[in-house]
């Protein structure tokens, strides 16, 4: 009789033990992904020009304005070129690329993504939820109607992202940006005696070649992209809701 | 020795295994989808109402200039008010008509504002007015909004309901939560309908 009783337990654990380890093995088999979502280019900084429509000093210059820009306000400003939006709306891979970047802070959402496609002529000033009310969806569309796609239209992509971009900083209440794009530089550089020239190079050089070995980029770096947060830059969670302005020139 | 080893070494086996199970099947996911639907839901509903506060002042601008479009612009404010008086039961998700209802008298508002923006297209001293410019451009961004906010609702509630129909969450559901039911969502082909790109 004991026996039996205890036969009957075996079974009935063996019956539970055989749904639980269904159980498992469903969740370890994972969810069917839901919605397909565009290849985002990598965040490999606070500029990241896809398109290449930017100079290396005015990148570096921009990314200057946005890392002290975050230093004294902690939101972040990401500028993105990208070669293609792979036929969606600007609007829907704005928003998109916002939220799997993570640009701003967590909870408080305050990260805001210019956002230029060359090919499909279209430009986008994304706004994170928490900037919405600073940065309302008229004021962008007037930065870009005013301060970008003037210059776009003549072709000078550089002047109006540097426009934009001292425009969104400047309504975000930081001045340290300054407009315009002073196009001495290529004609200093040949006026410049080739030493201090090849000094310059070996110091952006090694400025460039010492940031990527010491932050990396996001992903994929090994040990030392995934563990550098002194100064690196990543998104910092914010969320984004279609907020913002569109224009095409 | 052998016979007291065994048993306990099986039973220490199988609460752990059972344990192991317990957190596979998740039994708190079905409430978790649920409050994040109902989350999901509320921005939408924040942000077709965000679109109707824009209204008044969208027509008034509008009839400043172009007062001979009236049979527009009334279109627009009893499409508005009908879209705002409309009473919401609070079981909403879970009643196909109220839903369907709903859905239409959003598209109804959609509609209207988006017959008026082309008008207005008649009317150049209007499209220059600055503050025609920050409504159009705030209307906009509230549809805009609304797509982003209707489209986070319909993946929350994909998540919930295929929780609420497939294996583990169904059984979980079935025990646990039996006053679950699957929830409403928008048709995304009625959403491109209802919402005509127009481009400025």
């Amino acid at each position: 009789m004991a026996r039996y009783i205890r036969d009957r337990g075996t079974a009935a654990w063996a019956i539970r033990t055989v749904v639980l380890l269904l159980c498992a093995i469903y969740a370890a088999a994972g969810q069917p992904a839901i919605a397909a979502e565009p290849e985002f280019p990598r965040l490999t900084g606070r500029v990241v020009d896809e398109a290449a429509l930017l100079s290396a000093p005015v990148r570096e210059r921009i990314t200057g304005w946005l890392a002290e820009f975050e230093r004294a306000s902690k939101r972040q400003v990401v500028v993105v070129t990208v070669k293609d939006l792979q036929g969606y709306p600007i609007e829907d891979f704005g928003y998109r690329l916002g939220r799997a970047w993570g640009i701003g802070e967590k909870d408080k959402n305050t990260g805001v993504i210019l956002l230029v496609a060359p090919k499909e002529r279209e430009v986008r000033i994304e706004v994170g939820y928490g900037l919405e009310g600073e940065l309302t969806d008229a004021i962008s569309r007037a930065i870009i109607e005013q301060n970008i796609l003037p210059a776009f239209k003549q072709g000078d992509y550089e002047q109006g992202i540097v426009n934009g971009i001292a425009a969104i900083l400047k309504v975000l209440g930081w001045d340290g940006a300054t407009p315009g794009v002073t196009r001495d530089a290529p004609e200093s550089t040949q006026e410049l005696p080739p030493i201090p020239l090849l000094i310059l190079i070996i110091l952006f050089v090694i400025f460039r070649f010492g940031r990527n070995a010491v932050f990396g980029g996001r992903h994929g770096r090994g040990v030392w992209g995934s563990r550098s947060r002194g100064g690196g830059f990543s998104g910092r969670g914010g969320s984004f809701g279609g907020g913002g302005a569109s224009g095409r020139w | 020795m052998i016979r007291t080893f065994f048993p306990r070494a099986r039973q220490i086996f199988l609460i752990l295994f059972f344990a192991m199970g317990l957190v596979a099947c998740d039994i708190n996911a079905v409430p978790r989808y649920d409050e994040e639907t109902r989350a999901a839901w509320s921005e939408v509903l924040n942000q077709y109402q965000r679109r109707a506060d824009l209204v008044p002042n969208l027509v008034e601008t509008v009839a400043g200039f172009a007062r001979q479009e009236k049979e527009t612009l009334t279109a627009v404010v009893e499409a508005r008010s009908k879209a705002t008086q409309m009473q919401l039961p609070p079981d909403i998700l879970n009643n196909p008509e109220a839903f369907r209802q709903f859905q239409q008298s959003q598209a109804a508002l959609g509609g209207a504002l988006a017959r008026l923006l082309v008008v207005v297209e008649k009317y150049p001293d209007l499209k220059s007015n600055q503050n025609f410019l920050s409504l159009q451009s705030q209307l906009e961004g509230t549809e805009n909004r609304i797509t982003v906010a209707r489209r986070d609702y319909i993946l929350s509630v994909q998540k919930y309901n295929t929780e609420l129909r497939t294996f583990p969450g169904r059984l979980v559901a079935g025990v646990l939560y039996p006053d679950a039911e699957v929830k409403q969502t928008f048709d995304i082909a009625e959403q491109a309908k209802e919402a005509p790109k127009v481009k400025f």
